[in-house]
């Protein structure tokens, strides 16, 4: 908890409806750091990302707790999605353009893709049975 | 919250997205669009995003099985109504590569479809 101007927690059900829940809270987590509107899509962005993925793939749409967690550090927004699902087996290749296990679906396979484009660090440590945690980091301004 | 609102004009499925089109409207606007496809044999299908600040890789995947639905019988998928968040994130999926955009659905429904194959 030290070294944060701010920090928050938030955990909710693996349910698709609170996507948007998790890209608000962010969001406004964000709003006095004055990000700029294309900062703000892209820290939104990479957070839909991620939950969608902790969603569809930690949790099988079976059900399950998705925590994010947001930090401030100066100009910093760090932010962590974490599930305690399935866990990735080989994350290089999960992280591969186009790359999905799920086609129908209709998965793009561009979701890491994308959290890499918006952000500025892009870690994903995971394991198969032991979950996922995907932290990323944007610096504002 | 309602995904979209549909309407089918001529051979053309009209999605006028009414939600942040992420996993969950994604979900919702494949089954609802799927099933006009089939009832009204649209041949066509256009997305008015004018109500639509967001977008995510989910929606390019809705957006691409919609494609992939039509394009057997040599149908179309156009969008309009597209904001610059949007924009950015249609520029980066390479969609326009099959897809159109049209800056009203009026230009849409004027440019007939010889016109459109012409151009490429």
């Amino acid at each position: 908890m030290e070294g944060y101007e701010n920090e928050m927690r938030l955990m909710f059900q693996a349910k698709s409806c609170n996507e948007a829940l998790a890209r608000m809270a962010v969001a406004a987590f964000m709003t006095p750091m004055n990000p700029t509107l294309e900062e703000l899509a892209d820290v939104k962005t990479a957070v839909s990302e991620a939950v969608t993925n902790a969603i569809i793939h930690g949790y099988g749409e079976e059900g399950g707790t998705v925590e994010v967690w947001c930090a401030r550090v100066g100009r910093e927004v760090l932010f962590h999605i974490k599930d305690t699902g399935t866990g990735i087996a080989d994350i290089e290749t999960a992280m591969e353009p186009m790359y999905t296990t799920k086609p129908e679906f209709e998965r793009s396979g561009m979701g890491f893709s994308f959290m890499e484009a918006f952000t500025d660090e892009l870690i994903v440590e995971s394991a198969p049975g032991e979950g996922t945690l995907v932290k990323m980091k944007k610096i504002i301004g | 919250m309602q995904a979209a609102e549909y309407e089918v004009r001529g051979d053309v499925l009209l999605i006028r997205l009414k939600a942040d089109l992420d996993h969950h409207t994604s979900v919702r606007v494949r089954e609802s669009a799927d099933a006009l496809l089939g009832r009204s044999g649209a041949k066509h299908i256009l997305f008015d995003f004018s109500a639509v600040d967001f977008m995510d890789s989910s929606g390019i995947g809705v957006i691409m099985g919609r494609y992939r639905q039509v394009i057997f019988k040599g149908g179309r998928v156009g969008v309009t109504g597209v904001k610059a968040g949007v924009e950015r994130i249609f520029k980066l999926s390479g969609l326009y590569k099959i897809i159109e955009r049209y800056e009203s659905e009026k230009e849409a429904f004027l440019r007939p479809a010889t016109e459109y194959y012409a151009g490429r």
